[in-house]
């Protein structure tokens, strides 16, 4: 890339595991574009959001453009392009968790973290998201998932339970994010 | 007893979800059949079955197979495992519970299909439910029941796990395979159908979860005693997920054509105490509004259908008398204006429009005027969008409107939801 003179010994934009499960991945498929997708998984994994020089990255590992990446990239509302909270929770409000009081779970959580439906706590610990999919666990109405694992049937005090168990770090949770 | 058990019967086995607990209940058995009867044979016995699938749309397994070109290779079989329909969550359960008997479906259909990579395109929400799969597929694989040489004979198959990143519309098969291609999941316009040209140009085969989850059993006791289970219109046993304001929501197997909603809703424990009934909505998100005049309907695809609405994914929403349909149809509509991809205009901006007079009616800011051009924007949408979902983004709100006009209309300009205000009023 541009100025990469002796003095500028930047880090490279990927750790040497997430360099290997991508070239994994264009092993497995007939075509390396598929590796695209599970690709910015191992990226997001890393570094917990898609920073440009990671999709320059991959687009030159797999032999690709860097635009078909990023068509990619900006299409999947799972992939981060800004680093958000350590840990993400997300409120289904769709019609069956609605029916069973997911308003009022998304309120409770907002008042308990002292942020608004999309914002990030002031120590980064937390982003709150409320307009996500029906997460499949409406069985279980209402829910809420922390970093995509399914915590169901909550009210108030399960939630500040569960709120409780990711703080202290209990092995569940995504690795801690590296710098990028 | 509506209840069977096809799916469902080795759920809880010891160890079922690993493969040396689900080889202890028979697993794989039907497998090694189908090796031993051969391809036709197989293909056979699920066109006995009567098998239609059980992603939403219903269609004859056996005839969408038949579709594939004779003699085009490579070709390759995508399993649907992209749930993500409001109110649905059985093929979660699918995967949670017995993850092998998903694995030996897809390699007897990649068989019988003679395909040479199967792939498992699994939606990125689910994370759990991936982890598991991985496992069983490594498992898979390390007994060959998968990989170069299947069972020790000349077919192999390799069986590849695809986490899609949170996309409803790519559960849509096209878009499913622009996915794994790497692309934007965005539609393809069809003809050409996957069968003819699908994933990689090639022919394939899109099955659901739940469809190819069938077949062990199909391929071992006989498509015959499949059909037995249900009706003629609708053979076989299916998942239902009952959610909403019912006691014990959850997954309930029972037998098609021969079981009634009221019974379906009875076993999830009924209507929750000191409440009734008011509406229900079948099928998923996407679905038209049943009231109580349908309880006694058989879960029978034509019954279903003539009475306006669809069993489409097996999902079964029940609301009671608190429920607003202008704050569900808000919800909905909202739901598809974040899913719509953006590729057609009736869609893109009709879900918006949607969306935006739903907030100003359950605001009760609306006015009828206002109200008045639900009818022409829905018909503006439907049948006129590049794929289903901008049609079916607009059934579910047109049909409560038919049902409950008097609710949509006392919303208009009342400055809150009426329905809430009266239950305030009595609490
Ligand atoms: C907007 C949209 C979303 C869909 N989502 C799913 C889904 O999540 N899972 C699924 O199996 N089928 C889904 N389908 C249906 C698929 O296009 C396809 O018909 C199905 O996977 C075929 O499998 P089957 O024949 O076994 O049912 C969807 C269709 C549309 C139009
Ligand atoms: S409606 Fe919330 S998980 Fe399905």
């Amino acid at each position: 890339m541009a100025d990469s003179g002796p003095g500028a010994a930047e880090a490279p934009p990927l750790g040497r595991e997430t360099l290997a499960r991508i070239r994994r991945s264009k092993q497995l498929y007939p075509w390396a574009s598929s590796a695209i997708l599970p690709s910015l998984w191992a990226v997001q994994e890393e570094l917990g959001y898609l920073t440009p020089a990671a999709l320059l990255a991959v687009a030159e590992e797999l032999g690709l453009e860097p635009s078909e990446v990023e068509a990619v990239a900006t299409f999947y509302s799972m992939y981060f392009r800004h680093r958000a909270g350590e840990h993400l929770i997300q409120v289904c409000r769709n019609v069956s968790c609605g029916l069973r009081g997911a308003d009022e779970l998304l309120r409770h959580l907002e008042r308990a973290l002292g942020v608004e439906d999309g914002g990030t706590t002031e120590d980064g610990a937390f982003t709150l998201e409320g307009t996500v999919e029906c997460l499949g666990a409406c069985g279980g109405a209402p829910m809420m998932q922390v970093d995509r694992i399914s915590y169901e049937n909550l009210d108030a005090a399960a939630a500040d339970a569960v709120l409780e168990q990711v703080r202290s770090g209990a092995p569940r949770g995504r690795r801690s994010r590296a710098r990028a | 007893m509506p209840e069977v058990k096809v799916l469902t019967r080795h759920f809880g086995a010891p160890g079922v979800t690993g493969l040396e607990g689900y080889r202890r209940v028979g697993g794989y058995r039907g497998l090694e059949k189908a090796l031993r009867v051969g391809p036709e044979a197989v293909a056979a016995e699920v066109k006995a079955s009567g098998l239609r699938g059980r992603g939403g749309a219903a269609f004859p397994t056996a005839t969408k197979w038949s579709f594939l070109p004779q003699g085009v290779f490579p070709r390759y079989l995508c399993v649907n495992a992209d749930e993500s329909e409001p109110g649905c969550f059985k093929d979660r359960v699918l995967l949670e519970e017995m993850p092998h008997q998903l694995i030996e479906g897809a390699m007897i259909a990649a068989f019988a299909l003679q395909v040479s990579h199967a792939f498992i395109y699994i939606r990125g929400e689910y994370r759990r439910q991936r982890e598991l799969l991985e496992r069983a597929v490594r498992e898979a694989y390390s007994a060959h029941l998968c990989g170069p040489s299947v069972l020790g004979g000349e077919w192999g198959c390799e069986l590849i796990v695809h986490g899609g990143a949170g996309a409803y519309i790519c559960g849509e098969e096209t878009a499913l395979l622009d996915s794994l291609e790497g692309r934007r999941g965005q539609p393809r316009l069809k003809p050409p159908f996957p069968a003819v040209k699908g994933l990689y140009g090639q022919p394939t085969v899109v099955n659901n979860v739940e469809t190819l989850s069938n077949l062990p059993y199909i391929v071992v006791e006989g498509g015959a005693a499949y059909a037995a289970l249900g009706t003629e219109g609708s053979p076989g046993s299916r998942l239902f997920c009952v959610s909403g304001h019912v006691q014990s929501p959850g997954t309930f197997e029972v037998a098609m054509g021969k079981t009634t909603f009221r019974e379906l809703i009875e076993l999830a424990g009924g209507v929750r105490p000191g409440h009734h009934f008011k509406a229900m909505q079948p099928g998923g998100g996407s679905m038209q509004i049943l009231g109580p005049q349908h309880l006694d309907l058989a879960l029978d695809f034509k019954a279903v259908s003539d009475a306006g609405s669809s069993l489409g994914a097996g999902a079964l929403v029940v609301m009671d008398e608190t429920t607003c349909l202008v704050d569900v149809s808000m919800r909905l509509v909202d739901f598809y204006r974040h899913e719509s991809c953006g590729k057609c205009v009736p869609c893109r901006e009709g879900t918006y429009f949607e969306s935006e007079l739903m907030h100003r009616l359950e605001a009760g800011l609306a006015t009828e005027a206002e109200l008045g051009t639900l009818p022409d924007v829905c018909r503006a949408m439907d049948g006129r969008c590049f794929c289903p979902l901008g049609d079916t983004a607009t059934w579910f709100v047109m049909s409560a409107y038919r049902m409950f006009p008097e609710e949509f209309h006392s919303h208009c300009g009342a400055g809150a939801c009426p329905v809430r205000s009266a239950l305030g009023a009595a609490a």
